[in-house]
Parts: structure tokens; sequence; C-alpha cells
């Protein structure tokens, strides 16, 4: 009998492993789950190792949600031999969909990374300086690790990807929805976000309180003012990507009474979120003189990593511009 | 590639009202300027979006123009308004993103200041060349 029901895989790549959580914050629905399918390959809880993987046919695994951006040479293989093996991937949360919070690190490289954290940091205590090296010899044994890319990658830029969960993590309605949309076979076109594709204001409980123009003198970082829980953010001051955000979260940040950082990702419209959303909030910036603007865009503190907080591999710069070897 | 060799590649978005007229103005007048602009004509520099920008540093664009009428004299009323805040904003985070701030300008230029475009052009040609090319190498599989 188990052997109809279809299989399913779970792995996990750069991330920090609040997208496993979310599987198991299912709770009783995650028995409904298990009922439904066989569970394969999932590393974080169950004992299958990657030759388990390799010996299965392709196409064998009916689903396999990655989550996670791809950092390593490690990940790179594991996620295409996952392809392989699978009839849909499904990437899981908002590192895998658009290289998340793991992607920031594309504002440095290997060497700069490497530098910071075997050598300057503060609570670096490496007398010796030795740094990881991919291959070394220690009793006669060789010893190996994966390679550090320069870049982090969203999933998509490593293989092909059927379908998105946006989210950091995704909240359990949308996985419910995704996994029984599957089991059912009733699936949207290949390449599809799974959450509705309008934006967060347009469901926001706050929209209401936003001003018919919206006009921002002074900035402020949400510890710099006690927020009132009820009007929107943008009209207090503070940054909310809600504008630039697709909807669908549930406004779990917006309920906490901090403002929208994006992690659902953008609209099917819009290519460059962090663009776009400079486009917009440069917008209703209140001044008109050159002087003026520039002395309110000096008071916004780390633009790009405010506006790419969650999708600066799959932004169309995707990173910093790498310096030239000499 | 050496710096005598170095032809900067340059994108200009100019609007409709203003300064494709202006730039139009330059060329019946007979003026000659720098060849090494590549206009793009807009309705207003308020229609810029910042994709197309962040799209034409990626596709090679060693500098990017974006030119409209002067503040107050905006077709659609504030579109240049709207066009300064984002190059301002733009402008700093491009930084992060390793672009000098020279290489992305913002001008304005009216109907009848086809000698200003020339100017424009001359100048911003001139001073990306100094700069050197942009060279833009993000995101490549490069490992």
């Amino acid at each position: 009998m188990s052997d109809q029901k279809p299989k399913v895989a779970f792995y996990w790549c750069a991330s920090c492993g609040g997208c496993e959580e979310a599987v198991i914050d299912l709770a009783e629905d995650i028995l409904k789950v298990v009922e439904a399918v066989d569970i394969v390959f999932w590393p974080v809880a169950l004992d299958f190792k990657k030759s388990d993987v390799e010996a299965m046919e392709d196409g064998s695994i009916a689903v396999s949600f990655i989550n996670g951006a791809v950092r390593l040479s490690e990940q790179e293989e594991m996620v295409k031999l996952l392809r392989r093996k699978s009839q849909l991937v499904v990437a899981f949360g908002s590192c895998a969909h658009l290289g998340g919070i793991p992607g920031l690190a594309n504002f440095w490289d290997k060497e700069s990374i490497f530098n910071r954290a075997y050598h300057t940091t503060p609570s670096t205590d490496n007398p010796e300086g030795v740094v990881p090296q991919e291959k070394c010899t220690i009793d006669g044994k060789e010893l190996y690790l994966p390679s550090f890319f320069n870049t982090v990658y969203a999933l998509d830029q490593v293989i092909d990807v059927d379908y998105y969960l946006p989210g950091c993590a995704p909240p359990r309605d949308l996985i419910m929805n995704a996994v029984q949309a599957i089991l059912e076979g009733n699936l949207p076109p290949k390449g599809s976000v799974l959450s509705p594709n309008k934006a967060l204001c347009e469901d926001c409980d706050r929209n209401d309180t936003k001003p018919e123009k919206l006009a921002i003198k002074d900035i402020k970082r949400p510890w710099e003012v006690i927020l009132d829980p009820e009007v929107c953010f943008l009209a207090q001051g503070v940054i909310c990507l809600g504008p630039a955000t697709r909807t669908g979260c549930g406004q779990r940040c917006i309920s906490a009474n901090m403002p929208c950082r994006g992690c659902f990702g953008p609209t099917d419209q819009v290519i460059d979120m962090g663009a776009k959303f400079l486009a917009a909030f440069a917008s209703i910036l209140d001044a008109d003189d050159e002087s003026e603007v520039e002395k309110i865009v000096e008071t916004i503190v780390d633009p790009a990593g405010t506006f790419y907080r969650f999708s600066l591999p799959t932004s169309i710069l995707r990173r910093r511009k790498m310096e030239e070897k000499r | 590639m050496s710096q005598q060799a170095f032809e900067p590649k340059l994108v200009g978005f100019l609007c409709n009202w203003c300064s494709y007229t202006g730039a139009d103005l330059a060329g019946t007048a007979r003026m000659t300027y720098a060849p090494n602009l590549r206009i793009i004509r807009v309705m207003c520099s308020g229609r810029v979006d910042p994709q197309f920008v962040l799209k034409a540093f990626q596709e090679g664009a060693d500098g990017v123009l974006i030119s409209g009428c002067h503040p107050g004299d905006c077709h659609y009323q504030e579109g240049n308004y709207k066009a300064l805040r984002r190059h301002r904003l733009l402008s700093k985070m491009l930084e992060q993103f390793g672009i000098e701030k020279e290489r992305f300008r913002l001008e304005w230029v009216s109907a009848a200041e086809g000698a200003k475009f020339q100017k424009v052009c001359n100048e911003f040609t001139e001073q990306i060349r100094k700069l050197g090319p942009l060279s833009w190498n993000g995101g490549k599989k490069n490992e």
C-alpha cells in the first residue's frame, strides 16, 4: 500500500532552519501529510542518506521541497541530484525563492567573508590564522570540504524550479494549500508563486489609515519611535516594504507592530523588487529642492540592504561588483 | 582594453517634452557632440523606472543619463521632482553595488537648450572615459 503513496523529499541548503520549523509547525496537520505521502528523504528529521536518493529511479520522487539558498558546491550537487530524482521541485521559503537573508552576502565575496569570519571579528580566536581548505591531509588521509562560492544563488539559478512557496518562513495555510494542490494534481501553471498576486498593502488592516497623499520628511527606524499599532507605517515615517511585496503572509509582522521587510518577494509584474520599492518610496519623500532631497536621502541607512533584504541574488544586478583580481 | 581604445557606452533617457526636443535642436542646429550616448525617448523623466537604469548597467552601459524638464516646467507637473528624488536615492544605492555615482547623472535640459545638451553629452562622455569601463561582472557564475 505504502508503495502507492507519492514520495516526498525535504532538503535544506543555506538556511537558518526556520523552514524546517515551519513544517513541524503544521502540528496536527503534519499527520495528514504523513498519512497521504511517503517521506523518503529529510536530513533534519529522518535517517536517510544521499546514497538512498542516488539509488532511486529518476523521477520517482513526486515532489522535493527545497529550502535555503545555494552557496556551497555541496548544495549545488544535492539540489541537482534531487532535481533529477523528482517530478516537481518546490522552492520552499524566501532563501530558495529569492536568495533570502544569506543572499545579502552578495555585497561581499569569499575572500572578504573569510577574512571577516576567520580573522577580524572581535570574537575570533585564531592565532594560527587557520582558514578552511577544500582539501587537507590528516594522518595520511585526504579530507575534503565543499567549496564556498563568491556569490549566493537562489534555487532557480541552479536548477529548474516548478513552484515557489514564499515567506520567511512560509505560513501554514500556504503550505497546506500547496500540499493539497499537489496531491490533487490541481496545480497552477509552472513557475507560479503559490500566494496571491497582489501587494500586501491591498490586504493590510492599516490601509484605511494611509493618507490620500503620503509625504515623508523624517525617516525613522523602528527602534527610534514608539509605533502606533493601528496606523500605516509609512505614514509614521517608517520604511515598510508593503507596497512592493506580495501578500499572503497573513500580516504576521504587521500585527506584531513591525513593518513589512519584504520576505514574500515581488508580485509577478515586477522583475526587481528593490528598484520598484525605491521608485515608490522616493516619490513620497516630501522635498522638491535638490539639497532638501539630499538631506532626506542621507538619513536612509543602508538602502540596498533594506530594499533587497530578501531578494538580492534575484535582483537585476544580483551582487556587488566583483573586484578585479590583480 | 587600454584607456585610449575605450569608448564609453552611455544610455540616455530623455523626456519627450523638453530634453528630447533639446537634443533634436542640437541636431537641427548641426552642433557636433560626442556620439557615445544612446538615446531612449520617454514621455517624462518621472517615467524612468529604476529597473531601467539597473538593466542598462547590467547589460553593459558604462554610464546612464536621465534628462528632463527644469524644475517647475514638467509637462505632468511633478514627474521631474520624482525623477530627482529617485536619482539621489538610487545613486546612493548604486554605490553599495560598487557603481560610482558619477556613472549615473541627472540633468535638466529644456527644449531651447540644444547647446546645453551638447555640453552635457561631451562632459559626461569625457567623465566616464576618465573613470574607465564599468565591466559589470555581477551575478555570472564566476567560481
